[in-house]
């Protein structure tokens, strides 16, 4: 009988082994698999003529040129927030008519039947009008956002916006495919996170995931495309509203790429030293989008899924915050005098206590800021019908809260910069299995954002602009 | 009196309804009979085809990449079965990229029945690269030749025949998005499993030198884990010093592997021998 042979013996066998070949054998084993594969695709495929292929080429030499590939860009990003604005604000209103009539008519129902007020108010001004805000907020821009984004994807659109940035995201020291991840952080950060997985070196994936949450995910953008609607556009004659609208988030947007390149550059240098790894992006051809596949995605993967995330914050968010503005604390309630407390820091970055208390309550998910800072200004019985135009939003918050355009561009501004949601970061952590680097990402995110408002903040009120 | 005679199915009877074996199983996987594993080169179509053999909706996407995690459906085909893995699409499985990995760790220690690679008919010879890769691996693969409809568009003729003859495994032209020719590819699967066609997978030698390298390794191999039956893959990826294939000789992974594989063997020989006495 042989004696028993170890893994140790067979290693060390390999190891002599490896030792005496010569040493380009493992390019020699390598050459020889592409001439193999080359040589037999070259016997299974035959060539005719091919129009089409042309035609494809003829538009990437247009849509990755590197005269015309970034404009393009900017035009599609452009027109796709431009659609999302003007549907949305029409279906945003007519929901939120409908939903504020349920509402009342079971407050009505509540008190006929003899409920007590805590109940009717519990249920109706807490945890109905937190979910109705939520619908009528969000559902319409992701309607329309969802299925134009999804019909760039099928049509193979990404990886051109890939090549496009690939050079800038080399010169900041992060990774070419980090292009892909941030599109992907458009639809949801935590899906962006993940989708990193497809950049090989780990330094460069840790920039791509710290880096992620510098784009507005679909949580936020209809904060953004609100406050863009209701303040910046107001200012403007009433036909150039929805562009005015949509170039305001586009440069929203822009800040945030900036944003996400400034702190690739810094990462890469500091603690994340290293050089940008070589890669090869295939484009793939273009396919004609399949209209069917593209509504069930867009739809039932990513809208209903993002709404009934939302909604699933949204209402214990209404129930605290009816709790909150119906515990009295002498003469006020518990939410004023927490707003109360935290409005030094708010107005210090230009923003004011509540929408700072809006951000602690929503921290489970984005989505939730507008309708929370919505509903502590509003107070509880004061006023149980949200503002069903944009008008009235602005009154609200001008005439009622003493808004400016400051606290509208700050809070676009915070709400771009801010830390992620809960998922994100447990997403962040659950894929870099360290609680350093989720850290890092919640206190990276948040210093940006406390610093940028902070100094712009500041710069207005030097220049005497508030 | 059966009338032993097949009839063989046309290509005819593929949009034929009373023609369907192909029955759907969604996620409710179970009890299955064989696993299939779903290789390939990044946005080849292999979520549109686990998709269309599943019944299930996974997200699909224009850009390479888009499959990060493994996924896993079930379906029925003749009365088997089957699981199907759709793995990350990778260039090649010798590098160390995550995704590489549990691409390459699920065809090598997950031991899938048959790997399918779907390959892309209008980039064929970057494709045959991984192919070959896998072939290298396991015996059992059945080439897919995806994106027929894309190649006719752009005037390019695939001749499968010629393919099949050159790797030694059969070669499938499909159309995933339409299901076109998914039912011939399952019927080759079914068949490399049960070894009713030989397959004799093209290999790359390497140099003289190499190859008798290797052939010293391999008999040290299978002594050290008997039944072990990727010898010549293991020896390989040893001589070029692959960290993971080391650890997994050392922590005592592969010889897990081997002894799962073979009470899977015995219990399968058992159920036959009771089948059979019936």
């Amino acid at each position: 009988m042989s004696t028993e042979l170890q893994p140790k013996d067979v290693l060390a066998k390999a190891e002599a082994l490896r030792n005496s070949l010569s040493s380009g054998f493992r390019d020699e084993i390598v050459k020889s698999l592409y001439s193999e594969a080359e040589s037999i695709a070259k016997r299974a495929v035959k060539t005719a003529d091919n129009k089409r292929y042309d035609f494809d080429q003829k538009i990437d030499r247009l849509v990755t040129s590197p005269i015309t590939g970034l404009p393009i860009m900017l035009l599609l990003l452009t027109i796709i927030i431009w659609l999302t604005v003007t549907g949305a604000n029409v279906a945003s209103n007519a929901i939120a008519v409908v939903l504020f009539a349920v509402g009342d008519f079971g407050r009505n129902l509540f008190t006929q039947i003899g409920a007590p007020w805590w109940l009717t108010g519990f249920i109706w001004d807490g945890v109905y009008l937190g979910l109705a805000w939520v619908i009528s907020v969000m559902l319409p821009p992701m309607m329309i956002f969802f299925p134009a984004f999804t019909f760039l994807e099928d049509l193979g659109y990404l990886p051109r916006v890939a090549f496009n940035l690939d050079w800038m995201f080399k010169k900041t020291g992060a990774h070419g495919k980090q292009s892909l991840t941030m599109a992907m952080g458009f639809g949801c950060n935590a899906a962006g996170v993940i989708a990193t997985r497809v950049i090989d070196s780990p330094r460069e994936r840790l920039i791509a995931i710290l880096t992620n949450n510098f784009v507005p995910c679909n949580g936020r953008f209809p904060t953004l495309i609100m406050l863009a609607t209701v303040f910046v556009a107001a200012a403007f004659p009433p036909a150039l509203t929805s562009f005015v609208a949509a170039g305001t988030v586009v440069g929203v947007v822009l800040i945030g790429v900036g944003f996400t390149f400034l702190a690739s550059w810094i990462l890469s240098r500091t603690v994340l030293k290293g050089e940008a790894s070589a890669f090869t992006l295939e484009l793939p051809p273009y396919r004609r989008p399949n209209v069917s596949r593209i509504l069930y995605t867009s739809i039932i993967d990513r809208t209903i899924f993002v709404l009934w995330r939302a909604m699933q914050t949204a209402a214990p968010a209404g129930a605290i915050i009816w709790i909150m503005a119906n515990v009295p604390i002498g003469d006020t309630n518990l939410a004023r005098a927490v707003a109360d407390w935290l409005n030094p820091l708010g107005l210090l970055l230009g923003l004011d206590g509540v929408i700072l208390l809006a951000y602690i309550i929503a921290i489970p998910a984005n989505e939730i800021v507008v309708p929370t800072m919505m509903m502590v200004y509003m107070g509880a019985g004061m006023m149980v019908n949200g503002p069903s135009s944009n008008e009235a939003i602005f009154d609200l918050l001008v005439n009622g809260n003493g808004w400016t355009m400051l606290t509208a561009i700050n809070l676009m501004l915070f709400a771009l910069l801010h830390n992620p949601c809960a998922t994100t970061i447990m997403t962040i952590y659950k894929e870099t299995k360290s609680l350093k680097w989720a850290t890092l990402s919640v206190v990276m995110t948040l210093g940006t954002a406390f610093l940028v408002t902070f100094l712009t903040a500041s710069v207005a009120r030097l220049l005497g602009w508030v | 009196m059966t009338n032993t005679k097949t009839v063989l199915p046309t290509e005819h009877c593929e949009t034929c309804p009373a023609f369907t074996q192909l029955e759907q199983m969604g996620i409710k996987v179970g009890d299955f009979d064989r696993v299939i594993a779903l290789a390939g080169n990044p946005n080849t179509g292999k979520s549109t085809l686990f998709n269309a053999l599943t019944g299930l909706k996974q997200h699909t996407g224009n850009w390479p990449g888009k499959t990060v995690t493994r996924a896993e459906g079930g379906f029925e085909f003749n009365k088997m079965r089957y699981k199907l893995v759709d793995l990350p699409g990778t260039y090649s499985l010798l590098s160390a990229s995550q995704d590489e990995e549990v691409a390459r760790d699920f065809i090598l220690f997950g031991q899938p029945s048959c790997t399918i690679v779907v390959t892309d008919a209008t980039a064929l010879e970057r494709n045959l690269n991984l192919v070959m890769q896998v072939m290298e691996i396991t015996e059992h693969v059945v080439v897919a030749v995806n994106l027929m409809d894309e190649a006719q568009r752009k005037g390019l003729e695939v001749d499968t025949r010629s393919l099949s003859r050159d790797l030694g495994v059969p070669a499938i032209p499909i159309t995933a998005r339409t299901g076109e020719g998914i039912h011939t590819l399952l019927g080759a699967v079914a068949d490399v499993i049960e070894g009713n066609i030989t397959i004799k997978p093209l290999r790359v030698n390497g140099t003289p030198e190499f190859q008798k390298a290797v052939s010293e390794l391999v008999p040290m191999i299978e002594q050290m884990a008997p039944g072990i039956p990727n010898a010549r893959w293991l020896a390989i990826r040893l001589l070029d010093g692959d960290a993971r294939v080391q650890n997994a000789l050392t922590n005592g992974e592969l010889a897990d592997i081997v002894s799962r594989q073979q009470r899977v063997d015995v219990q399968f020989s058992k159920k036959m021998s009771v089948e059979g006495r019936q």
